[in-house]
């Protein structure tokens, strides 16, 4: 477990062929981390007959509405919570 | 299947038509059983499995919380085993979150990709759950979906959206409501709809008592 | 603070059929519910079977949906997708060969 709750990350923006779980809303946004999780199997072997091992560190990531949807309305502070592997997350300033 | 919410108005129950799916489902499993590829025994503990689940026992996890406050941080620091405590079946998630509303925070829980839900504690998820629009709109336009359920939020309720994308379940702990002072908790448990764990609704207020 | 670099890297992102979070959509949300049919929630616990069987598990059940073809997701109800990835994964495994079913129900 890299990553630490309050850090700003960046959802990585990589064509995924295949079955994983990081929506496209949240691909190329940045958030930040609410929520250090436990780590589970890898989704995106498992869908393909692997034990999903090794575990992989999931995190629940925090985005701001008006960061999501530029030009959308809305109140300013609403948020959006996605729960995103550590491998589909790059640290930024 | 019994003990389910009655929020909103029920489609009518067709018990002719059967789409083909129906034929072809029962067809797979003679076809599973026969090449023992599965057991009658774990198909049927299923079925009694989802049948019994409801959302009484989320229900009971929020009323122990509103009367408890000790509990309650337990529940936020970790909401199966809480449920545990409680003797409840947490399900087969690795982990459960409970999300507390406050007066300066709602939530809101949805599935996107899917339709991940908290059977164990909450039944099985009702339509609009799983439906495209609720799953397009719940993270791009939540206030818009709230207002469809006819619940209001003042502008300054910060809104969270939360997106079950992996295996960690959500539940929503909603404001315990005013005028529920002195209930017993399984009359406050009585007051905790499944919409209001989901995060679309509020819980129901208390009838008015007479003096 | 300004990020003039993510901003400029606005390329369209591709995504899967079930990817719906932000989709436009006109649709109302229809808020009625139905009691799961038998078949339905058979075909829920014919997931569950094949798991405790190690044949089949759920990041292969949401892979399966996702590979229908977008038209088809969009049309079929929620357990009829569960039911084309069940036939789809167990295929192509081996466990069911392929037109078998059908030939089942031509009987």
């Amino acid at each position: 477990m890299t990553l630490e709750r309050g850090q700003r990350v960046r959802v990585s923006a990589r064509r995924h062929e295949g079955h994983h779980r990081t929506p496209a809303y949240v691909k190329g946004k940045t958030g930040r981390i609410e929520r250090v999780h436990a780590s589970f199997t890898n989704p995106e072997t498992r869908a393909y007959g692997s034990d999903g091992l090794p575990l992989q560190p999931l995190y629940l990531v925090g985005f701001a509405q008006r960061d999501l949807w530029p030009g959308r309305g809305g109140t300013a502070d609403d948020q959006v919570y996605v729960d995103v592997f550590e491998h589909w997350l790059e640290p930024t300033e | 299947m019994s003990g389910h919410d009655h929020d909103h108005p029920h489609a009518p129950i067709t018990n002719g038509d059967e789409p083909p799916a129906a034929a072809r489902v029962r067809a797979l499993e003679e076809l599973l059983v026969e090449k023992d590829a599965i057991s009658r025994e774990d198909v049927r503990s299923r079925i009694d499995w989802l049948v019994s689940r409801t959302s009484a026992d989320g229900a009971r996890l929020v009323a122990r919380a509103w009367v408890d406050p000790p509990f309650k941080q337990r529940l936020l620091a970790d909401a199966r085993a809480a449920a545990l405590e409680l003797g409840l079946d947490a399900g087969p998630s690795p982990v459960v979150v409970a999300l507390e509303n406050t007066e300066a925070v709602h939530h809101m829980v949805v599935c996107t990709l899917c339709s991940c839900y908290p059977k164990a504690l909450l039944g099985p998820p009702p339509d609009w759950y799983k439906s495209l629009p609720y799953r397009s709109r719940a993270v791009s336009d939540p206030r818009g979906v709230l207002t469809e359920f006819g619940t209001e939020l003042d502008d300054d309720v910060e809104l969270r959206v939360v997106d079950s994308t992996a295996d960690v379940r959500y539940l929503v702990v909603p404001r315990r409501p005013n005028g529920s002072e002195g209930m017993t908790e399984d009359e406050l448990a009585a007051l905790v709809t499944r919409d209001s764990m989901i995060g679309v609704a509020q819980p129901a207020s208390p009838a008015p008592t007479l003096t | 603070m300004g990020q003039p670099a993510l901003l400029a890297y606005d390329r369209r992102v591709e995504r899967g059929v079930h990817d719906r979070g932000g989709q436009p959509t006109d649709e109302p949300i229809d808020l009625a519910e139905h009691e799961l049919a038998d078949w339905e929630v058979l075909t829920d616990a014919l997931v569950s079977a094949l798991s405790r069987r190690g044949l089949m598990n759920v990041d292969e059940l949401r892979r399966g949906i996702e590979s229908m073809p977008r038209s088809e997701y969009e049309q079929a109800s929620y357990y009829e997708r569960w039911l084309f990835s069940m036939e789809a994964v167990l295929t192509e495994k081996g466990v069911l060969t392929a037109g078998e079913l059908d030939a089942r129900l031509g009987e």
